[in-house]
């Protein structure tokens, strides 16, 4: 069997039913299999940035290993940003690469590149195949590498001669490497300080962050919040985790987050953090966070903890394997719900003070359209059942704040990089993994033309996509810095030409409109979600609006600047 | 919290690329390293890494837990923190010979046990084995007779077994 029949025959027994690619002349051969293996579905984008993106999204809203394939040099290259982008938020995908053959490289041959070197440092592992008889036993480890675990990308480099090398296919049913040993169990001693001090507590809070997402522990996390009567605040990857409009939930914590989250945060004796890892967009100021607080840290991935903030009782643990142990150890002292409930009614009073007295709010205009209240409406016609993907900056924020995310998996963004460009293509491939649901991309204007050429992909696989772009103008997080902390000096942040994103839509042959009015919102809304196409609306907003709470960098996350 | 040296002893696959993840990992994370040693160990499908390196104990921490997150990493040990241990390293000292200091630096050879690995007119080649401060005690002491050239392995260290039976 060749190297190429190889690598397509171990995606089949993977699972794999779709991958994201571009061809190149150091994978011809890979496409000449695939072009056989009508099983494996190929979505053609039109960059390989947009590959390795919609991987990802395929990755996040399924739960599944994301795949792309892309040639050498500078289609691998322009994966770049996508691999990063995955490994910040610990997302799984499988990065093919085609590379010149073995007796070339080293000698700066037409389109080679040091990919293994390059993506080093942003990759959870990557390989580089020199053998036939090892391309098997790499494939089956980088699959299992990038999904066990802390997930993450995984970047395999296939020289041409390999692909067409000829070898015994002996794909290994199960794989065990000696030096990668993810520890899932959490250590039961600490389990019991944790739930000891969740007994002392006065004023505790749940912290959730991507992790639950991850291990798929929203249940567990529900369970155990709602049993002791929990509040529960999320970081911006762990939105979902726990339904959004539940009385428990108080929202996103952080720079953008809620006051009551912030003020929980800050005032509370005990935080149990779980599948977070204390990014400075959460804490703001280091040491005053969660200042008079005993820390109590689950995650799978022991460089998370003691990080960034001193923990008290640190696990290390698979998230969902945690909390379903923490609520054995609950159900054993067996103290009844009634119990929480009234243990900690001082404490849910001090919080509902704190949310009556700044309520997530924007301040309403008759002439002006609000982004908030896009999200707001947009969450109610869709009932909190779409899969949303953002962009980055404050159509992210917005989107994070108001849409009250009711399941995990269902909001896509990019958390730790802060990818522009990003929402767009991963909706393609949420939309892939999950073709009977809705999936909207809330855009901004500047992100939106990051990876508009994407468009192209999403017509030619006939997705109904839903590309909201929320339009100022601006670069609007950046101008928002720049009217709070520089004066007003708005540099480089106007856009004197933005293109008709109407026409744009229709030179693609999808449906755009454009919207200008507050009244004209909600029945546009309707209408497109009622569409069985691809819709760009073009939103124009206030131009100045925007995103609030807000805490200055480095400042505490009790110094926030309000509406 | 003070800063203190740090000797690791990590046991990596011996795969391409497995160093430059760990060089990579203390560049990119802002660690440092201040001697690094590699060779193979009896079993040619791993790597013996010492690794010396400097900082408080949450960063010793970090650089330790950073290390055994990578895929490669088999083992990591802190010497350091494991009891008594030896520690070595060689220098090869390339030192002016002239006939009135020769004499001096036989006897410098002699008192730290040092080897003359290779003589010519005008120098010598002085081989010392040992821990950093004798080889700075030699340094210090042949400097005065014109030091050409120093070549250093960096340190290599292995933990002492429990005297008592």
């Amino acid at each position: 069997m060749t190297g190429a029949k190889m690598i397509v025959e171990a995606l089949k027994k993977e699972g794999v039913e779709v991958i994201f690619g571009y061809p190149g002349g150091a994978v011809i051969d890979i496409y000449d299999e695939l072009y056989k293996t009508p099983e494996i579905k190929h979505v053609l984008v039109r960059h390989e940035q947009g590959a390795a993106h919609a991987a990802d999204g395929y990755a996040r809203s399924t739960g599944k290993v994301g795949v792309a394939l892309v040639t050498s040099g500078p289609g691998a290259t322009n994966t770049v940003t996508g691999i990063a982008t995955a490994y910040m938020d610990s997302i799984p995908i499988v990065v093919l690469t085609g590379q010149v053959p073995t007796k070339l490289i080293g000698n700066d041959a037409f389109q080679e590149v040091d990919i293994t070197g390059i993506t080093r440092p942003i990759t959870k592992h990557n390989f580089l195949v020199k053998k036939i008889e090892d391309l098997p036993k790499i494939l089956k480890a980088a699959f299992y590498i990038a999904k066990t675990g802390r997930p993450g990308p995984v970047l395999v480099d296939l020289p041409k001669d390999i692909q067409q090398a000829k070898g015994e296919f002996n794909y290994p049913e199960e794989i065990k490497l000696r030096s990668y040993n993810p520890v899932y169990e959490p250590h039961i001693k600490q389990i019991e300080k944790a739930y000891t001090l969740l007994e002392q507590a006065e004023r505790p809070v749940l912290m959730l962050g991507g992790g639950v997402i991850a291990s798929n522990a929203s249940e567990e996390a529900v369970k155990l919040a709602e049993k002791l009567n929990l509040p529960v605040v999320m970081t911006l990857m762990g939105l979902g985790a726990f339904p959004g409009e539940h009385y428990q939930a108080l929202g996103m914590l952080g720079m953008h987050g809620t006051y009551y989250a912030n003020m929980a945060v800050a005032n509370c004796d005990v935080l149990l953090a779980v599948g977070a890892r204390f990014d400075d967009r959460v804490t703001g100021k280091v040491d005053a966070f969660a200042p008079g607080a005993k820390i109590i840290h689950i995650d799978i991935d022991p460089t998370s903890i003691q990080k960034n903030v001193k923990v008290d009782v640190p696990i290390v643990a698979d998230c969902k394997r945690a909390l379903t142990r923490l609520l054995e150890v609950t159900k054993l002292v067996g103290r009844p719900k009634k119990y929480w409930k009234e243990r900690f009614k001082d404490w849910w009073e001090q919080i509902d003070i704190w949310k009556k007295r700044y309520p997530l709010s924007y301040k309403e205009d008759p002439n002006y359209i609000k982004p908030q209240f896009v999200i707001e409406k947009l969450y109610e016609l869709t009932k909190g059942e779409a899969i949303v993907a953002t962009e980055v900056g404050q159509n992210q924020m917005w989107t994070a704040l108001f849409y009250k995310f009711k399941y995990p998996r269902t909001l896509i963004t990019s958390g730790g990089l802060g990818t522009m460009g990003f929402g767009f293509p991963a909706s393609i491939g949420a939309q892939m993994g999950n073709p009977e649901k809705l999936v909207i991309d809330i855009a901004g204007d500047g992100s939106i033309q990051m990876n508009i050429q994407e468009l192209a992909t999403a017509m030619e696989q006939k997705l109904p996509i839903k590309i909201i772009i929320l339009n100022n103008g601006y670069l609007g997080m950046v101008r928002q810095w720049q009217e709070l902390f520089y004066g007003k000096r708005y540099s480089a942040v106007k856009f004197n030409v933005l293109p008709d994103f109407v026409k744009l839509a229709e030179a693609y042959g999808a449906v755009g409109i454009r919207i200008t009015r507050p009244e004209e919102v909600e029945p546009t809304l309707k209408k497109i979600l009622s569409m069985n196409t691809l819709v760009i609306l073009d939103v124009h907003i206030a131009p100045e609006e925007g995103v609030f709470p807000m805490v200055p960098a480095g400042k505490a996350t009790t110094e926030m600047i309000l509406v | 919290m003070s800063e203190k040296r740090h000797t690791l002893s990590v046991l990596v696959e011996n795969t391409p690329g497995a160093l430059a993840r760990i060089a990579g990992l203390f560049s990119g994370r802002g660690f440092n390293i201040d001697s690094l040693c590699v060779a193979e160990t009896l079993d040619p499908t791993l790597s013996h890494l010492t690794l010396v390196t400097h900082g408080d104990d949450q960063i010793i921490e970090q650089i330790i837990k950073q290390l055994r997150r990578l895929v490669d990493v088999y083992k990591v040990v802190n010497v350091t923190e494991e009891g008594e241990y030896v520690e070595r390293e060689m220098a090869l000292i390339k030192v002016r010979a002239e006939k009135e200091n020769r004499e001096e630096i036989f006897r410098i050879c002699e008192i730290f046990r040092c080897k003359i690995v290779d003589v010519s007119p005008r120098s010598y080649v002085v081989e010392v084995t040992g821990d950093k401060n004798k080889l700075e005690a030699v340094i210090e002491l042949l400097k005065p007779m014109g030091i050409k050239e120093i070549v250093r392995t960096g340190t290599i260290a292995m933990k002492r077994e429990k005297k008592s039976t």
